[in-house]
């Protein structure tokens, strides 16, 4: 599997989280620093990511990191279903006083979100997960990156 | 590049999370083998995805015929979402961005319908739901000889 491990930043520690999921999908998650680093592939079954929403959210209280980045950038589709589990992880980690960046969604689904409808509002979103980390990490600047 | 071989309509039964996923990704197959781009493919791809949920969860299961339509000028692919479930009592009301009988964000119908070319629904109370759709691949002009 290609979880993010290859190409992590050097500096930010081992990654202390393992995969998420179960039914035989796991989701590869890594804690770089204050960071939870979710990174989505392929096919979401709808319980799976509602599943998701319930394992990162518990994984933030645990770890008390202050920022998540989920990773989409190998997700060939975003219908209103997993944009609606997105938009309630963000909303879920906002109460835990942890941000969230949307970070690598490909140009064709942005282009299919508008049009369904979808604007995501209240989701930062980042062109990678690099820019995603370094809007994390600058400091309290909210309300950046909004599509 | 079109495909070679003439291509045969499909049944899909609707019946689980595993069977969204699996639709998603045939109707991914029959678009790109038809010349679908990208974008066209991720959009009909959605629009797919929205309706063969609301097959499953609205409609209590059922199943979608794919239909490539590859002997006109233009090459096309025709998906007939088919349940035999509750029907939709007051369509208008359903297609109306944002409404939603429960649960859900209310974008499926509607945004399904601008993601496409031609959209129908066919609904009787107490007897089922067929909603049909099609797309057509716009035909791109031959890419320029590069320097
Ligand atoms: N196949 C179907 N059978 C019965 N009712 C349906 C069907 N598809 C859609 N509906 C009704 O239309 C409403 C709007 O559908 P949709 O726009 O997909 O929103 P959502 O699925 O998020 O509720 C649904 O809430 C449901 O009441
Ligand atoms: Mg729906």
């Amino acid at each position: 599997m290609t979880g993010p491990s290859g190409s992590g930043p050097a500096g930010f520690g081992p990654p202390v989280a393992g995969p998420l999921g179960g039914h035989g999908f796991t989701v590869p998650v890594l804690r770089l620093g204050d960071i939870l680093l979710v990174t989505l592939q392929g096919e979401l079954h709808d319980g799976m990511a509602e599943q998701l929403q319930q394992d990162i959210t518990d994984r933030i209280a645990h770890t008390r990191v202050t920022g998540v980045v989920i990773d989409i950038s190998g997700v060939d589709v975003v219908d209103s279903f997993l944009g609606r589990v997105l938009a309630e992880i963000a909303a879920g980690a906002e109460l835990l006083a942890a941000r969230t960046v949307l970070a690598g969604m490909r140009p064709a689904v942005a282009i299919t979100l508008v049009e369904l409808g979808l604007t995501l509002p209240g989701l930062r979103t980042a062109l990678d997960v690099e820019r995603a980390m370094e809007l994390l990490t600058a400091g309290e600047r909210q309300g950046e990156g909004s599509p | 590049m079109r495909a070679s071989r003439h291509a045969a309509p499909a049944s899909l039964p609707i019946g689980s999370d595993a069977d969204l996923a699996w639709v998603r990704q045939q109707v991914r197959q029959a678009a790109a083998e038809l010349g679908f781009g990208l974008v066209q493919q991720t959009k009909l791809v959605t629009a797919a995805s929205e309706l063969a949920r609301n097959t499953l969860v609205h409609g209590g299961g059922g199943h979608v015929e794919i239909t490539p339509l590859d002997s006109g000028p233009a090459p096309g692919l025709r998906l007939a979402f088919v349940d035999a479930g509750p029907g939709i009592r007051d369509l208008d009301r359903a297609m109306t961005d944002g409404y939603t009988s429960g649960g859900g964000l209310g974008l499926g119908l509607s945004g399904a319908k601008r993601l496409v070319q031609e959209f129908e629904v066919d609904t009787r109370p107490g007897e089922g739901t067929t909603v049909t759709v099609t797309a057509w691949a716009t035909v791109v002009p031959p890419a320029r000889p590069g320097p």
